[in-house]
């Protein structure tokens, strides 16, 4: 019970002007990103709601493998 | 003093020449100044006339609420937009109305320094604003300061990041915000951005109070706004209406083909709504069924004798190639966008699936740059998409509209410096 409420409220977002496209993101976290035809991040069903743990761990891979740090787990009031 | 209900009420007064201090004065007399100035800027129900339509009551009470010695206040009158001329008419013909707004403005939320934005690419306009603000300084000390600035014209220069960060850092720019209700700083101060128009309406509502300013305009959209009508028509103009005039009544003021084909509502990144909804009010709140938008007030006419699916391809080929280029979707997205409206045109591929991929890409580019610039372009692929069905569908079983024969252009996009300036592959 902890956990969920711990994990609940959080959402990855990408500050578009920073990503340049490495693609890092959608190789550690292929179930939250996917990447469009030239290579830019999309963040499957934004804002989404990091719901299990598993999710969270990804994300955080994600934001830890992004090379221009583009990547943010934001908190987000109501979700 | 201006009588009550009676257009018009920016333009009131204009010669022709900007308006020097005195004669400003003079025609905008006012018996007795409202007395509180918020309040009576919260119940005029005036929205920002920038393209945004914010409440600007709203976005001067988060000015309020926040601490801080100092703030500012920015006059945007940028004007990125081709078609638009509203700001420059304003500006060449009261300007003093929008720098008492802005005035108003600062003692409303205690700013120090008001900044005024012209592109430099108008020297004449640069020039008025010069001249009214030097005369404003030789009066008297008191009040805030006014500063001129003079970024260079692109057309994301005069989104609100940008000319804050042109401020800052003299980079035109679109930054990205993490937090949008958060107000823009200059430095550490925060900043309240406002169009010149709206500035200009601020000032009517100072002297003559909110409840003269609903005189025109509907329950929602209250007062007059500026169009800037161009296209098919005698000569383009900046007409003042009021909100929730039909359009039929706006093209014939404005001398304009009055069966037109289509029209293009609310700027480059608008939206087209067809030539047959000429009786629809103009206001955002009538024209969001149809797709449409107030916008910047502009509109743009297109008689029958156009082709919608071209002047769109040339648009939306010019908005690609004044992308900021900092984000990867609207980089890349809007020249993919621009080179698949140029192969439903003049097909080299199978045309059904070029369509496809038009309205695939649309649906992917939408809301993933840091400013709302690939936004609008989408809306206007997709109202093209729309509005000119028919047309495409010609265009793609390979035989051309009866437009596309003519070659005629009535949107006067601006012409590119260098075809490879375009960034394709």
């Amino acid at each position: 019970m902890a956990i969920k409420r711990k994990v609940g409220g959080f959402v990855l977002r990408v500050n578009p002007i920073l990503c340049d496209g490495f693609g890092h993101c959608h190789e550690l976290a292929p179930e939250l990103v996917k990447v469009d035809e030239w290579g830019y991040p999309i963040i499957k069903t934004q804002p989404s709601a990091l719901a299990d743990l598993g999710a969270l761990e990804s994300a955080r891979y994600a934001v830890r493998g992004c090379p221009r740090q583009a990547l943010r787990i934001e908190r987000v009031a109501d979700l | 003093m201006m009588e009550s209900s009676t257009l018009p009420r920016l333009l009131h007064g204009a010669t022709g020449r900007p308006l020097t201090l005195q004669q400003h004065e003079v025609a905008f007399a006012a018996n007795s100044p409202v007395a509180n100035l918020f309040e009576e800027l919260q119940s005029s129900g005036l929205t920002g006339r920038g393209g945004g339509t914010f409440a600007t009551s709203k976005k001067v009470a988060l000015l309020r609420s926040q601490r801080s010695h100092h703030k500012y206040v920015v006059v945007n009158a940028m004007e990125g937009e081709p078609a638009a001329h509203k700001d420059q008419t304003l500006l060449s013909s009261n300007p003093h109305l929008v720098l008492d707004g802005a005035e108003f403005l600062a003692s409303m939320i205690g700013a120090k320094e008001i900044a005024v934005c012209v592109s430099r690419d108008n020297p004449t306009v640069v020039h008025h604003v010069q001249q009214a603000i030097h005369e404003r300084t030789r009066r008297s000390e008191r009040g805030a300061r006014f500063q001129l600035h003079a970024p260079p014209w692109r057309y994301v220069a005069g989104e609100e990041s940008a000319l804050i960060h042109w401020l800052n850092d003299n980079e035109s720019l679109p930054q990205y915000r993490a937090n949008k209700a958060e107000p823009l700083r200059i430095g550490r101060g925060p900043a309240l951005v406002n169009n010149a128009e709206t500035c200009a309406h601020v000032a009517l509502i100072g002297r003559f109070g909110s409840s003269w300013f609903r005189q025109l305009g509907t329950d929602e959209s209250t007062g007059s706004t500026l169009v800037s009508l161009s296209g098919a028509v005698q000569r383009p103009s900046v007409l003042e209406v009021p909100l929730g005039t039909s359009l039929r009544t706006i093209l014939e003021a404005g001398h304009a083909d009055p069966n037109p084909q289509a029209l293009l509502t609310g700027g480059y990144g608008g939206a087209w709504l067809a030539g047959t909804h000429l009786d629809v009010a103009y206001t955002n709140a009538a024209l969001a069924p149809y797709g449409a938008t107030v916008g910047a007030g502009i509109l743009i006419v297109v008689g029958q004798s156009g082709c919608g699916l071209t002047e769109t391809q040339r648009i939306v080929k010019w908005m690609a190639n004044e992308s900021a280029r900092q984000c990867g979707p609207c980089a890349f997205g809007l020249p993919a966008l621009a080179e698949d409206l140029t192969q439903l045109l003049r097909p080299t591929r199978d045309p059904q699936a070029v369509h496809r991929e038009l309205v695939e890409r649309c649906n992917v580019i939408e809301g993933r740059g840091a400013c709302r610039h690939p936004d609008g372009v989408v809306r206007l692929v997709r109202s093209a998409l729309d509005v000119f069905r028919e047309d495409i569908a010609l265009h793609v079983a390979g035989s051309h509209c009866a437009g596309s024969r003519s070659q005629g252009h009535f949107v006067k996009v601006p012409t590119l410096e260098r075809e490879d300036e375009l960034i394709w592959q």
